[in-house]
């Protein structure tokens, strides 16, 4: 292992103070970032709140207009070629020739990176087989489907060996199969190979499942970052909502529940409270039973990103971007 | 050096590769010359009655003509083809592998030159079968394929400034008038010196495409013009010159990695 590929595999990504400005707008408004290497960092927000431009500037594709980063321990500004040799990135929209066949793209990505010969041969195999596309290997790439497109951008991130991978909404227009499966390879390879990862997304599920930390990002600044436990934990204790079979007992349901926690919202023709400590669902249930009160519906609802998303900036992800 | 050839073998490889698989996009810029060619050489036959026209057959006259055009179409393909590049993020991409910007804009135009230069000895093939006589012999039909090749990547380099200028596909193809009237206004159908408007007479020799088919006509009618054969091929290398310094200003733009 030589210097810089050492320097590459012991260091992370550290941002300080980075932004990007497109004439008046202020796309990226000064983040600061810190991800150890071999990390999953989910990077969520909603469309336009500079997930992608933050991105484009870690990969070298955009020059910051302040601030500073360095990816693998290489400045994003002074050492672009070393930061490229040193990641893998699959952009938003799987960026591939409908023209060539999948094997081609590898080969072409391969030799560009000065892998040739036998070696070549050997990795585009083992990387078809990887990400499931040996049967497809040679078929061109507009007979694929959307979810082959992103597993064979995948596979063209990975052809360098990169020590940090940059997957930019790599999961959007997928259906829950493919979803799961990209799920699968991106975790494999931060546990077995300690790749670093930097995924932005707008699925809160995504960002959940598979992010050891999660920045939230709106409008250009991060509003929140934490592991998704601590996050939602700060939003505090569970909610749950139960709809009584006769409508006339709501009030009498209200009057219980509110031993429990402080009432928020429901939907029409329920009660809701967020429980406080002093009880829980069984708590409650036990409860209704004493008092004789029927319930047609007992939803027990865990604080999500979107709660996360919704105390920070006031508003749901879901749309935020629209 | 030897790593910028490589890379330029790579990139010039997938560009004919894209080029041959999507044959609606060369087979009519293949054939459209040549159906050209069919009916100006006999609708315009009665030109060669004109006094001091060059020659007795109007294909011969003519069929420079055809290889220009079939650079211009080209130019068309080689910058459509980087337009789909920057919109689909593919030029992303290459700019995160060591790619040179050199061997990126060189290697793009693969495309269009192999095209051209498949054209040209499609074009060159007919005419002789037609029983074009070349004036300047087999040497002189080797430099026509030669100036053909040339002038396809000239306008292909061409192609690819506008594709980077304006990043989408429509942009190149908005530009296609306006590069065909520069064929129109020249002497592809008559002898600057038999042209009787004095604008149009005016235009054509300030068209630097008029010395791009005179040179080709000079092989064919007269042999070995050096004044045409400079002109021609100076007014190509310069095309090639400028639109390959445009091009990569505008690639540096558009490939801002740092």
């Amino acid at each position: 292992m030589g210097r810089a590929d050492k320097q590459s595999r012991d260091a992370g990504i550290e941002v300080e103070g980075l932004v990007r400005r497109f004439k008046e707008v202020e796309a990226v408004a000064g983040i600061d970032i810190s991800i150890p290497p071999g990390e999953i960092y989910g990077f969520l927000g909603p469309n336009g709140a500079g997930k992608s431009t933050t991105v484009h500037m870690l990969t070298t594709l955009l020059p910051p207009s302040a601030g500073r980063a360095t990816v693998a321990g290489f400045d994003i500004v002074r050492q672009g070629p070393q930061v490229r040799a040193t990641i893998g990135a699959a952009l938003q929209e799987a960026a591939l020739d409908p023209f060539l066949t999948g094997r081609e793209h590898l080969r072409l990505g391969a030799s560009l990176h000065g892998i040739r010969g036998e070696r070549r041969k050997s990795l585009i195999a083992r990387l078809l087989d990887r990400v499931g596309l040996t049967l497809a290997g040679d078929r061109k790439v507009r007979t694929y489907s959307g979810g082959m497109k992103r597993r064979l951008d995948l596979a063209l991130a990975l052809i360098h060996d990169p020590s940090i991978l940059f997957l930019d909404e790599p999961t959007t227009g997928l259906d829950p199969q493919s979803r799961s499966a990209l799920w699968e390879e991106v975790g494999r390879l931060a546990r077995d190979e300690g790749v670093t990862v930097f995924l932005t997304t707008q699925y809160l599920e995504e960002a959940d499942v598979l992010a050891d930390r999660v920045g939230i990002i709106d409008h250009g600044r991060i509003v929140a970052e934490g592991t998704p436990a601590q996050l939602k934990a700060e939003i505090g204790k569970a909610t749950v909502e139960v709809v009584p079979e006769q409508p006339g007992e709501l009030e009498q349901l209200r009057a219980l529940m509110r031993r429990f926690g402080e009432e928020t919202a429901a939907r029409p023709g329920a009660y809701a409270v967020q429980l406080n400590g002093k009880g829980d669902l069984p708590g409650v249930i036990r409860a209704l039973d004493t008092e004789d009160v029927r319930a047609a519906e007992i939803n027990l609802h865990q604080p999500t990103l979107d709660d996360v998303f919704l105390a920070k900036t006031g508003r749901s992800l879901e749309g935020a971007g629209e | 050096m030897r790593a910028l050839g490589y890379q330029i073998g790579l990139i010039a490889r997938r560009s004919l590769i894209r080029t041959a698989r999507q044959p609606g996009t060369w087979i009519p810029p293949l054939t459209f010359p040549l159906m050209l060619m069919v009916v100006n050489s006999n609708g315009l036959r009665a030109a060669t009655h004109l006094p001091g026209f060059p020659t007795k057959s109007f294909l011969a006259f003519f069929i420079p003509f055809s290889f220009l055009q079939g650079a211009l179409f080209a130019s068309g393909i080689a910058g459509t083809d980087l337009a789909r590049d920057v919109d689909t993020g593919f030029l992303n991409r290459l700019a995160l592998t060591p790619v040179r910007g050199a061997a990126l804009l060189i290697g793009q135009i693969g495309g269009a030159v192999g095209l051209g230069s498949f054209q040209a000895l499609v074009y060159l093939a007919i005419a002789l079968l037609a029983g074009v006589h070349i004036a300047a012999g087999a040497g002189g039909a080797l430099l026509i394929l030669v100036l053909a090749v040339l002038v396809a990547t000239g306008f292909g380099t061409l192609g690819l400034f506008i594709a980077l200028k304006t990043g989408s596909g429509e942009g190149v193809q908005s530009t296609f008038p306006l590069l065909f009237f520069l064929l129109l206004i020249s002497s592809m159908n008559l002898p600057r010196n038999l042209i009787e408007v004095g604008w149009f007479r005016v235009l054509a020799t300030l068209n630097p495409v008029s010395y791009m088919i005179e040179a080709i006509r000079s092989l064919v009618l007269v042999g070995w013009d050096a004044q045409a054969l400079a002109l021609g091929f100076g007014f190509t290398l310069a095309l090639i010159g400028i639109s390959l310094l445009l091009a990569a200003r505008q690639l540096r733009i558009r490939m801002a990695r740092t």
